[in-house]
């Protein structure tokens, strides 16, 4: 008895397990199978849709790469990454050490407030930005993109270095101080080499975050060539109501797959940035 | 060093920047300087902008102020109370939805077993890939002609031959259908969460407990519970704010129709401030934003709080 109970309870277990899995990559799986699926077969009521009925081709993939910009938004959506985690380190790491180290009694409340504007919704500021972009005549261009998009790495990176800061120990910088560094000079040659995996992180999260940004690049950037992948590929492989679901499932699988291995190796630093304000 | 060379160059910026309440703020400043330009002050404008009967053509040459109108009109216009309640009902149920499956999942992942790291990198997909690019997959999933969902359920006898459901074509289906995405889109990074929470708690902390003899509920109760529960409400805080504040998902699904019964608070600003240009009006309907911003932040400074102790 106590044994079929066990294998009911592992088999419930695995049920369990299957069903999130499925309920996970389904949408992926499919996106898998129509990204080389041939047309005919894509469109085939009658036979079974999860498997290739007949051979798989790389037609869509080649259409993307030959007849589309699509390499073109690729490049576009890392060139918008490099900068702005360009621009990220530049503001947040200084800040983030500001709040460990140096503002005083503000320095807690001041972290929390804008850690809380990493809240402040693209839906809220989209409006009023989009006539300050036109006014900078970043209007329809992907530079607009870069100005706008630190407004939620810079929060969100400035409270990772705040709690990455205060798990170097103080005394490091004091025994430079003592040793003739000033205080500027301390941070640049003793705290900065120790923070080496901190920056790396707040760039890979700068790079992401603006990898996964679709909201402000729909409302700032009406070019074809100026756009990001993220926005490309849902607005420019769709005719009017012609949806080209095979091209659009390889763009998508292209363009998502990397940027989700990215984003999970660092997750972990992500959920303790929400979590604890802690980084180690 | 290069501060000493620095010292002799000018002895007055060195002194000033070993001072901490100088350096400080210095440090502090290129980030204080960009939330005020790009977060500050469009948000002033924003309620400026709801104030004037401002548009993509007036703005140039001058616009007027009008007062409540735009806000007096809103409570007239039948597809932004829409919004509106689709906006609680959305945000709401795909929480729960969300919630529970996260939960269940951060359950599951606690175990050993074999292929773990495998299933935790595939549950994690649906967040970690860019929202813009999942949410494509299930458009197709839900096409009108082949969707695979539709052949799935009728091949398993749940539908049968003359159904066919247009998931996103009818209203009340395009909902549930938004609803599933966004819960989809969300519950890898509640499971997460709560995983970190509950990592969170120091062995040594359930150690003492166990010598102190605390039972199994004594432990969960007073010793788990109040270390988790904190951390997690900041996760669900921000998820509940990604949920009530987030349109790409309708925008990508159905751009609010059928004919504007799927309309959230941020696509019906987008469809009304950016595609139709009445910027006045478009302000004035994403300002509704604001209340749930304002309560999140509130909590989440209530959640952080407790936790120090």
């Amino acid at each position: 008895m106590r044994l079929v109970q066990r294998f009911l309870k592992q088999l419930v277990f695995y049920v369990l397990v299957l069903a999130l899995v499925i309920f996970a990559v389904w949408p992926f799986y499919w996106m898998f199978v129509t990204a080389f699926k041939t047309e005919h077969d894509l469109y085939n009521l009658q036979a079974i849709p999860y498997i290739f009925n007949e051979p798989p081709t790389l037609k869509h993939v080649r259409w993307l790469f030959n007849n589309t910009e699509f390499v073109r938004w690729l490049w576009n959506s890392l060139f918008i990454g490099v900068l702005v985690a360009g621009i990220t380190l530049l503001v947040a790491v200084p800040a983030g050490y500001a709040l460990a180290r140096m503002a005083g009694r503000y320095a807690e409340s001041l972290g929390i407030g804008i850690f809380l504007t990493y809240l402040v919704p693209p839906t809220l500021l989209f409006i009023p930005l989009s006539p300050i972009i036109s006014r900078l005549g970043l209007q329809d261009s992907l530079w607009a993109l870069v100005v706008v998009y630190p407004t939620f790495t810079i929060p969100f990176c400035s409270w990772l270095m705040m709690g990455f800061f205060k798990t170097i120990p103080q005394e490091i910088e004091e025994a430079a101080l003592i040793d003739g560094d000033s205080r500027l000079g301390a941070f640049l040659h003793v705290v900065m080499p120790l923070s080496r995996s901190g920056i790396f992180t707040v760039i890979i999260f700068a790079f992401t975050l603006s990898m996964q940004e679709f909201v402000y690049a729909l409302t700032f950037v009406s070019s074809t060539t100026q756009k990001p992948v993220t926005l490309g590929v849902p607005t420019e492989l769709i005719r009017g109501d012609l949806f080209f679901w095979g091209s659009l499932m390889a763009a998508a699988l292209i363009a998502g797959i990397p940027v989700a291995i990215a984003y999970n190796l660092f997750l972990d630093r992500f959920v303790a940035g929400i979590t604890g304000g802690a980084l180690k | 060093m290069t501060a000493t060379a620095q010292r002799r160059g000018s002895p007055r910026l060195s002194y000033l920047l070993d001072r901490t309440e100088v350096l400080g703020p210095m440090l502090m400043a290129p980030a204080i300087l960009y939330m005020v330009v790009l977060l500050g002050f469009p948000f002033l404008l924003a309620i400026y902008f709801s104030l004037t009967d401002v548009t993509i053509n007036n703005i140039q040459l001058g616009f007027s102020f009008v007062g409540v109108k735009n806000f007096a009109a809103l409570f007239r216009d039948a597809i932004f109370r829409q919004a509106l309640r689709n906006t609680l009902i959305f945000a709401i149920s795909s929480q729960l939805l969300a919630m529970i499956l996260g939960q269940t999942t951060a359950l599951v992942l606690m175990r050993n077993f074999r292929g773990k790291t495998l299933v935790r990198v595939l549950i994690l997909l649906p967040w970690a890939v860019p929202i813009a690019l999942g949410v494509l997959g299930w458009k197709w999933m839900f096409d009108s002609l082949y969707s695979i969902i539709n052949w799935t359920l009728r091949a398993l006898h749940i539908l049968g031959p003359g159904q066919w459901p247009q998931w996103l074509g009818t209203p009340t289906l395009a909902m549930i259908s938004i609803i599933v995405v966004h819960a989809w889109k969300s519950f890898p990074f509640i499971a997460v969460i709560i995983m970190g929470a509950i990592g969170a708690i120091p062995q040594d902390i359930i150690d003492a407990a166990k010598v102190d003899g605390a039972g199994f509920w004594r432990q969960t109760f007073q010793i788990n519970l109040p270390i988790v529960a904190p951390i997690v409400s900041v996760g669900v805080i921000f998820g509940t704010v990604f949920a009530f504040t987030d349109m790409s998902v309708v925008w990508l699904l159905t751009k609010g129709g059928p004919i504007n019964s799927t309309h959230v608070l941020g696509s019906y600003a987008f469809q009304v401030g950016i595609v139709s240009g009445d910027i006045g009006q478009g302000a004035a309907i994403s300002l509704f934003l604001v209340p749930i911003l304002m309560l999140a932040m509130v909590l989440t400074l209530r959640a952080m709080r407790r936790r120090e102790l």
